[in-house]
């Protein structure tokens, strides 16, 4: 494992089209200006090979905006659990970030009790990482929070090296797959000089994004818990959660049940959820413990820089820059972060 | 392959043996699984309720692992799964999932002294504690048992306080924050009843559950008693929907309350702000 090939840029479309008849294909596909959307394809023209990162993260492969759970009928005590195994699929184009995005989940969704239905998506997918060459934009983060180059959590790993991709193998079945498509050759050494004189490149363009250095994040954000800075977010934030559902790391979900209308048969169903809504931690004596749009927010950032560090070894920040660049009252982590580093210092 | 793994939202069909309306709002459930399965619980968990259509709430089992084949809930009514079972009866069925959570630390708990306080709701989860400790009491040293309710009408357990009242080496306080006619009782909040307690602090382990605002004033009185911060135990109500760490939403700093908790020791949670 973990060997190189090379797949020419003039067999990419061949690539694509082999693939697509075996099993779906979904990739990032333009929607507009400047934005992009993981979609169904079956042609390699039809992919945005230089992309910002998409509106939502591919975490809708693994974790769908709604999924059933389960049925049951009224009339028989029993409740059937469901764990849909989706058809076998594979995402093209998963910017780094992105892939450290899926490890997370991974994490989370692997610690004991498992979640069964996350765990059976993810067996029928197969992830191709893509690098960014350069930066997508400056809401980006991804050299402060080390995931601007490949470790791990993909299946191949693509880097346009100018005529060809180079592409590493990070699985057994990745290489098959690669290798099944006839497409792919063993890299040779000119082509892995390329490769590095990208990666060299690189190591120029992408600098620390944020003023506060990677080691020091955690200990920034739980020195100011009580900052006026969350005051001031909270008076702009609108609560709307649209930073939590484009986050690849936010998984937080509601269950509710639906009833079909013979009022007898029904699902049990699991839908994204988010920490910015009033309702998400409110208890039944309405008693809520993060009442205020500002403790909300902060919920969110801790989720990200401090909570797990503790409770997964790691931060649940990519670096992907999308809260920021959805958020409708110009709320920026690259900001928050900087002006809570400055008042950690005094 | 993986469809081998288990769901953990499976829920099991449980079957309601018994129901009794307590008080205008609480309604008593005893409750068993096919095969009078054991639940397997430890005092102080809770099992996600599901009702099909309407959907599943968090609550506690208040009878004592002790008691075994059957177990027991009572149900406060609060909103739509709540208010579904209290139009349940005899020979209906719930869904149960569960038991989630770590609860008292029965073993932990043995040749200590005991400073048991429950106030309104809170006495339900006390509840299982309180029964099991009755049933294995040599293992303990002292018993003290702190009541408080809103009025007398929302005393909950009203036959069993009075026969734990007359156990020798327990004593019972019970006191109700506005009387009514007829209460012959104590009235005042249950603070008050915590200083008049002798206590050897080193040897006490206290355990609260009650409404969120009870537990500022009543820790700060076990305080005073100079009782370890890691001898009270407190048992934290947080809006849970999975019970298995997953859905986010009983969280308290990196603490998921339905899989650390929902007991947790006073030290582990008093730097947290948004705990108390
Ligand atoms: C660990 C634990 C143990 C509990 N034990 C008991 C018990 O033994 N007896 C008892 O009567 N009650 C208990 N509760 C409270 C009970 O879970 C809520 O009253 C119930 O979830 C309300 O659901 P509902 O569908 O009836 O109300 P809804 O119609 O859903 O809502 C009514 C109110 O309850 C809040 N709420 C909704 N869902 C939840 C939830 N999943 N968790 C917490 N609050 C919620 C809502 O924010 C709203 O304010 C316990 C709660 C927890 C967390
Ligand atoms: S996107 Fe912006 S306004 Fe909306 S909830 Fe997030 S921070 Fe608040
Ligand atoms: S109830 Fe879902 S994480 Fe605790």
């Amino acid at each position: 494992m973990n060997h190189y090939m090379v797949l020419k840029k003039k067999d990419f479309n061949a690539f694509i089209e082999k693939l697509s008849k075996k099993m779906k294909v979904a990739a990032p596909v333009r929607k507009g200006v400047k934005n992009f959307a993981f979609e169904e394809v079956t042609r390699g023209d039809a992919i945005s090979r230089v992309s910002l990162p998409t509106i939502l993260p591919p975490k809708k492969y693994f974790m769908p905006q709604r999924e059933t759970i389960q049925t049951f009928d009224r009339a028989v005590p029993r409740w059937n659990s469901v764990v849909s195994e989706n058809d076998a699929i594979v995402i093209f184009g998963v910017h780094t970030c992105d892939l450290s995005g899926i490890q997370f989940l991974n994490a989370v969704m692997g610690t004991p009790p498992k979640d069964a239905n996350y765990l059976a998506r993810k067996a029928n997918i197969t992830v191709i990482g893509l690098e960014c060459n350069d930066y997508c934009d400056a809401y980006a983060s991804c050299k402060a929070m080390k995931t601007h180059l490949p470790s791990g959590g993909y299946d191949l790993f693509f880097t346009d090296i100018g005529d060809a991709f180079m592409v590493q193998t990070g699985s057994a079945a990745g290489e098959t797959l690669a290798q099944e498509t006839g497409f792919f050759t063993t890299a040779d050494t000119g082509e892995q000089k390329k490769l590095g004189n990208i990666r060299k490149k690189k190591e120029k363009i992408f600098k620390d994004e944020i003023s506060v250095k990677y080691a020091n994040l955690r200990t920034v954000f739980e020195k100011t818990v009580q900052s006026e800075v969350w005051e001031d977010i909270g008076s702009r934030c609108v609560a709307c959660g649209n930073c939590t559902n484009v986050c690849p790391t936010c998984y937080c979900f509601d269950i509710q049940d639906e009833i079909d209308l013979n009022l007898r048969t029904g699902r049990r169903v699991r839908v994204w959820d988010g920490c910015q809504n009033e309702e998400f931690a409110k208890v039944a004596g309405g008693e809520n413990f993060r009442r205020k749009r500002g403790q909300r927010q902060r919920h969110r950032y801790m989720r990200k820089f401090a909570y797990p560090m503790e409770k997964y070894g790691t931060y649940a920040c990519t670096g992907c820059g999308r809260c920021t660049r959805t958020c409708m009252a110009k709320i920026s982590l690259k900001e928050t972060i900087h002006a809570l580093g400055e008042e950690a210092k005094s | 392959m993986t469809a081998l793994l288990e769901s953990p939202y499976e829920v099991m069909a449980g079957k309601i043996l018994k129901t009794r309306q307590w008080t205008d709002l609480e309604k008593y459930f005893e409750v068993e699984l096919p095969g009078r399965k054991d639940l397997g619980h430890e005092p102080g968990q809770f099992v996600m309720i599901s009702v099909p259509g309407v959907g599943e709430a968090p609550i506690s089992v208040s009878s004592s692992p002790t008691r075994k084949g059957s177990f027991e809930f009572v149900i406060r009514k609060a909103g739509g799964v709540t208010g579904m079972l209290h139009t349940m009866k005899e020979g209906d069925s719930v869904g149960i999932r569960g038991p989630f959570g770590h609860g008292f630390p029965t073993q932990r708990l043995e040749g200590y002294d005991l400073l048991m306080i429950g106030g309104g709701c809170g006495n339900i989860p006390l509840h299982s504690l309180i029964t099991f400790v009755l049933d294995n009491r040599s293992k303990f040293g002292k018993v003290d048992i702190l009541v408080g309710c809103k009025t007398p009408e929302t005393v909950l357990f009203a036959e069993e306080l009075k026969d734990w009242a007359k156990r020798p080496n327990v004593r019972l306080d019970l006191t109700v924050d506005r009387g009514g006619p007829g209460w012959q009782g104590k009235v005042g909040l249950i603070t008050k009843l915590i200083p008049g307690i002798p206590t050897d602090p080193q040897r006490t382990c206290a355990v609260v559950v009650g409404p969120p605002i009870m537990y500022k004033f009543v820790i700060q009185e076990l305080l005073k008693k100079e009782i370890p911060d890691d001898q009270i135990l407190v048992s934290m109500e947080r809006h849970m929907k999975c019970g298995v760490g997953k859905c986010g939403h009983c969280q308290i700093a990196q603490y998921y309350c339905c899989r650390e908790g929902p007991v947790f020791t006073f030290k582990e949670i008093r730097h947290f702000y948004e705990a108390i």
